[in-house]
């Protein structure tokens, strides 16, 4: 293969991706309702801007899957040998209430968060990835337990990620 | 012991019955080497220092054929194993591809440092089989090819930044030696060794489900180094594209495809671009297993190499 071909091969599928990337985050842009907080993600204390439409949200079974996901999830992470120890003494009835209007919030349900910004929420924590990480994969178990359809994890989950800038001291 | 995978029984075995029996002892192999270190990860996670099988699942990819994380052909820019930028991880693989008139036997190790930093180790085996009778080098003439291997991660991470553009990047080399410098001087390779140089994009985007490599190698390898590096007639570096793109199905689930792209240095036979349709299942984070279609088109004049790839990976 010649030098120009092979390049030109690599220049247009970096740029098929990062075009069906732009996509979806386009039309999400165009989509997405204000936030309270505004329109910034920095400045949304649920970490992200709500998943536009109600697809995910139904995806999720609405309020009582959440419910049933996250007070699932908050027994699995109060539980989970790698992070158990960071939950002693927290308040676990407003953690769990907290999860459920940011996941109902991100998921593009009728629900506001009114919690604290992701940074302030973990601050002090000295979070490590392995943290973030292992309460993905609790979270993982929670949504496979309530049968959240993979795709529609993956919508959560990629709201989820990039706080990982924010959660992650360590 | 030279070539572990090799049968000293294998002329009284017919040709259908060898490739089974090596693919059976590549796979033990492997599982055993997966039960160890499943064993000792599990037990030791929560407390040896610098082990924390941390990373979420498949987010390694799978050891390519030159040992280095990636698809099964590509090259990737994530680091080998499962451990966070606060750990160590690590893989040992075992590969076979079986084409009508070759077969490769491959296996090594790689280990990723910090989630930064990854060293591999590859052997490969390219028997010829009774096609080396026909080429006049010999009936079971097996290439036999080391490939040593470094990337560092330079920026972006491929999970994280879901809500930026930018990929993980990395830059590699892999240092290439091939035994049979006689033979590949005679096919008229220039050099039995070689240097290749890679910089890797590598992208999970969580709202399709996908994952997507695109990777520049610059190499002067004749089919990966197997028929030796550069030629009388070409000595120059090219640059060559791999890619891959996955569909994430579950957790534990990946199907894709890739491409990789060569050089077509040597006057006496053509050579092709490679391309495969991949399926990898990680049973967990110590054990994954993929399964591949692959086109690697005309090798050494036999034309039409189109066979079945298996790998087994083992590591924490």
């Amino acid at each position: 293969m010649s030098a120009s071909r092979s390049l030109r091969f690599a220049a247009a599928l970096l740029c098929g991706a990062a075009l069906f990337a732009a996509g979806s985050v386009c039309a999400q842009e165009a989509t997405s309702a204000p936030t309270p907080m505004g329109t910034s993600p920095s400045a949304n204390p649920a970490g992200a801007d709500a998943i536009p439409g109600d697809g995910v949200y139904k995806a999720f079974h609405e309020q009582a899957g959440i419910d049933r996901i996250i007070d699932d999830f908050v027994g699995r992470i109060t539980t989970d040998p790698r992070i158990s120890e960071r939950f002693k003494g927290a308040n676990l009835v407003r953690l769990r209430f907290e999860l459920k209007a940011q996941v109902c919030y991100l998921t593009g349900g009728p629900c506001t968060y009114t919690g604290k910004d992701m940074k302030t929420a973990h601050a002090g924590m000295d979070l490590k990835n392995l943290d973030f990480n292992a309460l993905a994969e609790d979270l993982q178990l929670a949504m496979d337990k309530e049968r959240v359809s993979f795709p529609a994890q993956n919508r959560l989950l990629a709201k989820l990620a990039p706080m990982q800038r924010a959660v992650v001291t360590k | 012991m030279r070539r572990p995978f090799s049968f000293s029984t294998e002329t009284q075995l017919g040709g259908a019955m060898r490739p089974i029996k090596t693919a059976v002892s590549i796979s033990a192999m492997a599982a055993g080497l997966a039960m160890a270190s499943a064993a000792w990860a599990d037990d030791a996670a929560p407390t040896v220092p610098y082990v924390d099988s941390g990373r979420l699942l498949l987010t390694q990819g799978v050891s390519n054929i030159e040992g280095a994380a990636g698809g099964g052909l590509a090259t990737w820019a994530v680091i080998s194993g499962y451990g966070t930028k606060d750990a160590v991880g690590g893989n040992v693989h075992a590969t076979y591809v079986n084409l009508p008139s070759y077969t490769l036997q491959d296996y090594g190790a790689a280990v990723g440092l910090f989630d930064r930093v990854e060293l591999s180790y590859a052997r490969e085996e390219f028997d010829t089989g009774s096609t080396g009778a026909k080429l006049g080098i010999g009936k079971n003439f097996t290439f036999d090819q080391d490939v040593l291997g470094a990337k560092v991660k330079v920026l972006g991470d491929a999970v994280y930044n879901q809500d930026s553009l930018i990929p993980q990047i990395a830059v590699g080399m892999q240092y290439k030696h091939n035994e049979q410098d006689a033979i590949v001087h005679a096919v008229g390779a220039k050099e039995a060794d070689g240097v290749d140089y890679y910089i890797a994009a590598t992208k999970v985007f969580l709202n399709e489900s996908l994952v997507v490599d695109t990777t520049l190698r610059f190499t002067k390898a004749n089919q990966t180094g197997l028929l030796g590096f550069g030629s009388a007639r070409d000595d120059n570096y090219h640059p060559e594209f791999e890619g891959s793109v996955g569909y994430l199905v579950t957790r534990q689930i990946v199907v894709g495809a890739e491409v990789r792209t060569k050089p077509n240095n040597l006057g006496f036979a053509k050579e092709d671009d490679w391309y495969d349709v991949f399926a990898a299942y990680a049973i967990n984070k110590h054990l994954s297993a993929t399964i591949a279609y692959a086109d690697l088109g005309s090798i050494a004049t036999f034309n039409n190499q189109r066979g079945v790839y298996v790998s087994l990976q083992a590591g924490f």
